[in-house]
């Protein structure tokens, strides 16, 4: 696994770990002091075009940030599967932006900035505050009536590199470029309607340019790692556990699991649509073993009590989806012992065995016969679990989640 | 430090500041580049960025929960932070908002910027500020929690790690305060 995020909780306990965040938010407000992003004149100067503080903390803080996180993806250091990106609600958010903009130039703050603001004593600062708190009051009380539009256009974790149908490298340094472009723009409006000397900002700013230019590039060359690096990097300490068979739950276990009212166990049946329509065990999700990596970002976003099991006719198929998504740092992923045919042994009656099972098959294919497509309309579908008191050795360990569970203000 | 060499500080003359003992802000690409620095540990580290609007939510449902923990009972969206026996304080954005505060103090006392005072343009009294400041706060707030999240949450953190819904509000936010610009320039210049 990647060393990147920390595991916090883990690493220093619950709410120890949050020191972390402490020290974290002190830096941030440290440097929007020094930035002078507590003062409210010079933040509402970037809408005059007379003093582009604002545009250029911001941005150079932003492509600083991406680099930073993408090189270190390209590295293996850090994995972006872990890093919270912020879910896009297109429309609630380009509102939410606009009467936020309407709020930054008529109070001359944003909320972090006004926070460093107060804390220096300015009083239209803990005005501004205080504002804030009042919003963010009418909001809770009246999110009520327009939950609708507030939930609505719902894209997910969807990032550039899919908008534009592109590789990261291509993005990164398309949006170093862009922010450089936007710094030279801002500059000339200094120059000729803030009336600044340019000369203050330093030469050094030109080679620091050109350093950002080079780190983009370099991602760029290196280029993310495929699922199959990312399997490379983990298979030492990952193939011992196919080797132990300790990711094979069987099928007691998985049975009394999904009985357990505190998990939430998703199936993922990998097999081909034909076998899945001949038979499947119920509630599981057929998704063939192609999109399991397409996937596998929607089940990183899933809650931490869930535990997901894919499985095919035997083994083979299933264990391969577990590579995949295991490389993506799933987590609490198991494969079903056996598969389908195994499951079918175990809950199936003497006479349906008899008269279905077949004499001899394939490697990972369905050992049963079956006349009709029925599905999940099957007795062995479903199973009673209180029918069958089943002996197991039980495998499955929940692990707590990496990384965050929430955030962008969350 | 700073007056040593010029080229890491906005020089002084470019604005007139109202108190004569404060150093001047520091170069705004250092700035920028000392915040990119905070933002990329902070996802390197935790896997979260930065943020502020979450934390005052949070520290606000305290002091509901306190007075109406019935009516906090009641209403979903503060359910998900107070409901029942939830703690509201109990998410990482509290404590980076509780570290801003902190290090906004403290980097203003270093620098000899902690001065009560009221900072607006030279055409409106120091009252008119003042309910500029809390209508504009009032916008902010609401449409932060709208967006899901600040100038901070949103637009640095999302904007960073490439979310295209983060984007599309960065640009929202500029506009909004662009095409308001004009109407309110009273207030500034």
């Amino acid at each position: 696994m990647t060393p990147f995020p920390l595991p916090l909780g883990e690493l220093l306990g619950h709410w120890p770990s949050y020191i972390v965040y402490l020290v974290i938010g002190f830096a941030f407000g440290y440097v929007l002091e020094i930035s002078g992003f507590g003062k409210s004149t010079k933040l509402a100067a970037q809408f005059y075009f007379k003093e582009l503080t604002v545009l250029k903390v911001m941005f150079t803080a932003i492509v600083v940030g991406m680099l930073g996180v993408f090189l270190s993806t390209a590295l293996g250091v850090l994995d972006y599967n872990l890093v919270w990106v912020n879910p896009t609600y297109l429309w609630p958010g380009i509102v939410g932006g606009l009467i936020m903009g309407v709020g930054f130039i008529v109070g001359g703050f944003c909320p972090g900035t006004s926070l460093v603001s107060a804390a220096t004593g300015k009083l239209d600062g803990i005005f501004f505050v205080l504002g804030v708190f009042f919003g963010i009051f009418l909001f809770g009380e009246t999110v009520g009536l327009f939950e609708d539009f507030w939930n609505s256009s719902f894209m997910g974790r969807f990032t550039l590199m899919e908008l534009f149908n592109t590789s990261t490298g291509v993005i990164v340094i398309g949006v170093t470029i862009m922010a450089l472009a936007a710094f030279f723009f801002a500059e000339q409006a200094e120059k000729f309607i803030g009336g600044m000397n340019l000369a203050q900002f330093g030469r050094w700013r030109y080679g620091a340019a050109v350093a950002l230019v080079l780190v983009a590039a370099v991602v760029l060359t290196i280029g993310q790692p495929t699922n199959a690096d990312k399997w490379e990097a983990i298979a030492a300490t990952q193939q011992p556990r196919i080797d132990t068979r300790a990711i094979y739950a069987s099928p007691g276990e998985i049975l009394d699991l999904m009985e357990d009212p505190r998990l939430i166990v998703e199936l993922i049946d990998v097999r081909s649509e034909t076998d899945f329509n001949l038979f499947h065990i119920q509630d599981a999700t057929h998704l063939p073993l192609a999109d399991v990596l397409d996937y596998a970002s929607e089940l990183q976003a899933r809650p931490a009590n869930m535990l997901i099991v894919v499985l095919s006719n035997d083994e083979a198929a299933a264990t391969e989806a577990w590579r995949i998504l295991v490389a993506e740092s799933v987590p609490n992923v198991y494969v079903l012992e056996g598969g389908v045919n195994q499951w079918l042994d175990t809950f199936s009656d003497e006479t349906f065995r008899t008269a279905h099972k077949l004499a001899a098959r394939e490697p990972d294919q369905l050992g049963y016969r079956f006349e009709a497509a029925l599905g999940a309309r099957y007795p062995a579908a479903d199973p009673n679990p209180d029918v069958f008191e089943l002996e197991y050795t039980s495998v499955v360990e929940l692990q707590i989640k990496r990384g965050p569970s929430s955030g962008g203000c969350g | 430090m700073a007056t040593q060499n010029p080229s890491f500080s906005v020089a002084a003359s470019a604005e007139p500041t109202t108190e004569s003992s404060a150093k001047p802000f520091v170069n705004p690409y250092v700035g920028g580049i000392l915040l990119g620095l905070v933002l990329f540990l902070s996802f390197l580290i935790t896997g979260n960025g930065l943020g502020a609007s979450g934390g005052l939510n949070r520290l606000l449902v305290v002091v509901e929960d306190a007075f109406w923990p019935g009516h906090v009972d009641n209403v979903r969206y503060l359910i998900d932070m107070a409901g029942g026996d939830r703690n509201p304080l109990d998410s990482w954005v509290v404590f980076v908002t509780l570290g801003t505060i902190a290090g906004g103090f403290f980097a203003g006392w270093r620098n000899g910027r902690l001065k009560v005072e009221t900072i607006k343009g030279p055409q409106i009294s120091r009252e008119t500020r003042w309910l500029m400041a809390f209508i504009g706060g009032t916008a902010m707030g609401f449409g932060a929690r709208l967006a899901r999240g600040c100038t901070s949450g949103q637009a640095l953190s999302g904007g960073a790690v490439l979310s295209v819904g983060s984007w599309a509000f960065m640009l929202a936010v500029f506009a909004g305060a662009y095409a308001l610009a004009y109407f309110v320039r009273r207030l500034w210049l």
